[in-house]
């Protein structure tokens, strides 16, 4: 299992791309492709490098194989990581500007 | 050309209605007042988060049931612009004081009341390293998974 080069695969910010809209669950190449500014089989190259590194799986369904973030792999991770932060940086944002926005809502008032 | 391969670190940028002093102080003796309380690694519910202000400064929660649980610690404290913490909570959601991961943010004044924050948790290949990558998988079969579906309730909730 690659998992030190999980991260290191990563560090593309194409393949990062890919891997990201996998986030919001599976998507086949041709949907990968659609959505961004990229072609098909470079896509498909992203993704192989992506599953070499135990980020992604893939299946096929139909005529086309579906990839979606390994839930064994370390990307599941950085994934999980990602969005913490993102949670947890909005409530700073929101707490930093709580006074400020309350003060302002005094000077309304008065 | 060069082929160092270097791993990604997850960056955020955030502009805040707020001073720099403001926003640092928010986030370090503020922590408590807005860090996700569904987020920590107690066995018993989260009553505090706290950075202890200086360098070498804990980075820890303490629970319900009077237990403590350290995260990291603080390895650069520079108020009102740089603050860096070391995050050493492994991929299983246990502290493993060996694991060295960094957060980073910057705080830098727009003007007069605005700060852009430079936010960047590093380092993250050294959740693959040493010895807490072999149980790491093992881990993300059942604890792991488990946690993100726990997470993933709370933040859809």
């Amino acid at each position: 299992m690659a998992n030190a080069n999980a991260f290191a695969a990563l560090a593309d910010p194409t393949r990062r791309t890919v891997f990201e809209r996998l986030k919001d669950g599976p998507r086949s190449v041709r949907e990968l492709a659609d959505t961004l500014p990229v072609t098909r089989p470079a896509v498909s190259q992203h993704l192989k490098v992506l599953k070499d590194a135990g980020l992604v799986i893939d299946r096929a369904q139909g005529r086309q194989r579906v990839y979606r973030i390994d839930p064994h792999g370390l990307g599941q991770l950085r994934a999980w990581l990602d969005r913490f932060w993102d949670i947890a940086l909005e409530a700073f944002k929101a707490e930093a500007e709580r006074e400020i926005d309350e003060a302002k809502e005094k000077d309304k008032d008065a | 050309m060069s082929l160092t391969i270097k791993p990604a670190a997850i960056r955020k940028v955030l502009n805040l209605r707020a001073t720099p002093q403001r926003a640092f102080e928010v986030f370090t003796a503020g922590i408590d007042r807005w860090w996700p309380r569904t987020h920590h690694i107690g066995k018993s519910p989260l009553k505090q988060v706290i950075i202890e202000p200086r360098v070498g400064g804990r980075w820890y929660s303490t629970h319900e049931d009077g237990s403590e649980c350290p995260w990291g610690d603080v390895l650069c404290y520079e108020p009102p612009s740089l603050l860096m913490l070391a995050w050493r909570i492994n991929a299983q959601f246990q502290f493993d004081q060996a694991l060295l991961t960094t957060v980073e943010l910057r705080f830098t004044a727009v003007n007069e009341s605005e700060t852009r924050v430079d936010f960047e948790h590093r380092d993250l290949e050294r959740f693959g390293d040493s010895e807490a990558a072999g149980k790491t998988r093992e881990a993300m079969g059942g604890g792991w998974g488990q946690i993100l579906i726990l997470f993933q309730n709370a933040a859809n909730s």
